[in-house]
């Protein structure tokens, strides 16, 4: 509906600008085009999208599997362990991931996105309850049920996102919204208030932003060389400085170690990408 | 197609307002593709219309904006961090910040793209306000001149340093000094919040916040004519200013000198900022004449003790029947004269919420004074030293100091002379 949206109105600026006479096509010349055509073919790297979410969300289930079984065998150590690295195979694929409206706070619900809703720890489900078990009551006694349902609703999650219609559109807006989840959640330390394990979410909002760019480069390559760079510039200041906290057993430290300088820095760095990343957008002119 | 018939004339009278509101937003693309880029300096846009006569001023000139200019209602400033490893990237910075000011200060907005998945060219929180008088008023630091990789360390004159350490400061590390800082004036706080916003947004990457503050004045009207604003204590403030509309005055006291210091800084200015906390609690359970000794002047009609008209000749000298000076010899205005130093003074006011420590306003002064040497407020603010009476009911929070670059001539750009 949005695609078709967008295509009427470049079909009505070209139609438009024709109208406009040749001195304004003259004073125009000298200025990059502005209006975007809406020719450029993006089904490879649409195909290319897909393919990518659809895999980590097969691991996301595997992983989830592996997870719950830990759960119920009542091994808290190993559940601890396998949490957050289960967790990023989701957070890299959140833009598709997060379309289907109900599955999504199931999943990956926090108790004070609930408790905003009105609603109380009865209705919770998900990672989080299981986080909350975990690392506040350090048990799994009782979570037995959540955790089964954790593994249907991650299955149910990876069956549906096969009908989901990559667009170039849930593309771009999805990685300046995978930039917005680190900024307003992540950067607080909110998104994994019991475990602090929040850095492994940035690094794989920071991946998942970051094949999306990936994936539209040599498109973005002839458009924009500049912004190009630009971009890569900004992922590896990100990167560089997520590394200086990874723990040296291939995970993240605790995010409550984190200074307010060391917040500030992180967060800079990911405003200063998203502006350019948002920029991303004259792929499809 | 309406826009056919619309020749580049009267398409320069439609307001952005109208414009937005009644042909849509991609028709703002056709607008920019029949005009020409609004981006290009020197181009006048078809959203010039609507701002009048005379509330924009011009960005151009011999000194920069927003020094001189009279009464701004409001302020809204912010210290920087440069970020960029480069001084020609730093030119590029201010060659950027230079068109993006013109703009501004136009109360032109760039219009949209018509690929609606791009973010919007402008916040675009000013479509549909006026130009307000913006000003905007750029300014280096001591620091910046100490980055290797900008190779600017043989032209930083000797008295752009940190200011030295004053007695009673209690500085807050939250408010103190910045590699490059941007000063936004505006009768309209939204018009000069606006401005900033775009200006960092337009150099993401290239500079970071490092602190900011807004403030505001109001100017009594009496007669047709502004007179001088009261701060927080009540007290009018910038009475010994020097006159701004004398080039005389301005370059004895404010405008740098050919010889005077760097090359690059002649027609330029050093700016002094002090965040002052002002403790209004324990002000007003002050009585008048306290506050008025604490001063030096009365209070409503900003006269010097014992004389009735705000502008009257301080004469310090004066003695009561006892032989007591009429001005207390530690009151606020008479150590500042014994400096004999004069400066610009532009303050602004400021509230922000409340002390979490104390449960008092959390409000106070937003100094900015101009000046040819640093050295005018440093005595200014080593003769007020501990003995100002004024000191019970305020601290020295924030401080830093820029140097302003002389004015921008048309065709060429900020810092000009320093980075070219």
């Amino acid at each position: 509906m949005k695609k078709v949206t967008i295509i009427s109105i470049f079909l009505l600026l070209a139609s438009l600008l024709a109208a406009c006479g040749n001195q304004a096509a003259q004073k125009e010349a000298s200025q990059p085009a502005a209006a975007p055509t809406d020719s450029t073919d993006l089904s490879a790297e649409q195909k290319a999208y897909r393919e990518f979410a659809l895999d980590q969300l097969d691991q996301f289930v595997l992983k989830t599997e592996e997870f719950v079984q830990a759960v119920l065998a009542g091994d808290v150590e190993k559940a601890k362990a396998l949490y957050a690295p289960a967790r990023m195979y989701f957070e890299r694929s959140e833009p598709v991931a997060e379309v289907f409206g109900d599955l999504d706070p199931r999943i990956d619900g926090r108790l004070a996105d609930l408790e905003a809703e009105g609603k109380g720890k009865e209705e919770w489900t998900g990672y989080h309850k299981i986080e909350y078990g975990l690392w506040v009551e350090n048990t799994t006694k009782g979570y037995e049920e959540t955790a089964k349902q954790l593994l249907n609703d991650t299955k149910e999650l990876r069956a549906k996102v096969e009908t989901v219609e990559v667009t170039p559109d849930l593309m771009i807006t999805g990685a300046v919204d995978l930039l917005n989840e680190v900024s307003t959640s992540k950067i607080t330390g909110e998104e994994e208030v019991f475990s602090h394990t929040d850095l492994y979410d940035f690094k794989a909002n920071i991946e998942g932003a970051e094949k999306i760019f990936e994936i539209f480069k040599p498109k973005l390559q002839e458009k924009d060389a500049a912004l190009v760079t630009t971009l890569e510039e900004r992922f590896n200041k990100v990167n560089e400085l997520l590394a200086q906290y990874e723990d040296g057993k291939g995970g993240y430290i605790s995010f409550d170690q984190l200074k307010e300088e060391d917040t500030k820095a992180l967060s800079e760095a990911v405003d200063q990408l998203g502006e350019p990343l948002s920029q991303m957008a004259i792929v499809v002119e | 197609m309406q826009t056919e018939k619309h020749s580049s004339e009267s398409r320069m009278e439609i307001s952005r307002r109208d414009l937005l509101k009644t042909i849509g937003i991609g028709a703002v693309g056709i607008a920019l593709g029949a005009v020409g880029s609004l981006a290009a300096p020197g181009v006048r846009s078809y959203l010039g219309g609507i701002a009048s006569a005379n509330d924009n001023i011009s960005f151009y000139g011999a000194h920069q904006p927003g020094i001189t200019t009279k009464n701004p209602k409001h302020v809204y400033f912010v210290s920087l961090n440069c970020e960029v490893k480069s001084r020609s990237e730093l030119k590029e910075l201010f060659q950027s910040w230079t068109e993006d000011s013109v703009r501004l200060m136009n109360g032109e907005v760039m219009p949209n793209s018509p690929n609606t998945l791009l973010p919007p060219y402008d916040t675009g929180e000013a479509v549909g306000l006026n130009a307000a008088r913006l000003t905007l008023t750029f300014g280096v630091g001591p620091s910046l001149f100490e980055k290797p990789e900008l190779g600017l360390s043989s032209r930083k004159p000797p008295e752009l340093k940190d200011l030295p350490h004053f007695p009673r400061d209690q500085l807050d590390p939250k408010y103190v000094g910045g590699d490059i800082c941007i000063q936004a004036c505006a009768d309209d706080p939204q018009v000069a919040f606006h401005a900033v916003r775009n200006l960092i947004r337009n150099a993401r990457g290239k500079v970071t916040m490092r602190w900011s503050q807004a403030g505001f004045n109001s100017y009594p009207v009496r007669d047709g004519k502004e007179e001088t604003p009261r701060n927080l204590f009540a007290f009018k403030d910038g009475t010994g200013n020097p006159n701004v509309d004398s080039p005389e005055e301005m370059n004895r006291f404010v405008w740098v000198q050919p010889g005077e210091s760097a090359d690059w800084l002649a027609g330029g200015t050093y700016m002094v900022v002090r965040r002052i906390q002002m403790f209004l609690e324990t002000w007003d359970r002050t009585a008048l004449s306290e506050q008025e000794a604490t001063i030096g002047r009365h209070r409503d009609s900003g006269a010097p003790l014992g004389k009735t008209g705000e502008f009257d000749d301080m004469e310090l000298d004066r003695k009561d029947e006892n032989g007591n000076p009429i001005v207390p010899v530690d009151s606020h205005v008479y150590l500042a004269k014994q400096a004999n130093e004069r400066i610009l003074r532009r303050s602004f006011s400021y509230v922000g919420g409340i002390n979490p420590e104390t449960g008092a306003f959390d409000a106070g002064l937003l100094f900015i004074s101009f000046q040819k040497h640093p050295q005018q407020f440093i005595n200014i603010q080593n003769s007020l030293g501990r003995l100002d009476r004024l000191n019970e009911y305020i601290t020295h929070r924030g401080s830093a100091l820029f140097a302003c670059f002389p004015g921008v001539e048309k065709g060429s750009y900020l810092g000009a002379a320093l980075l070219g």
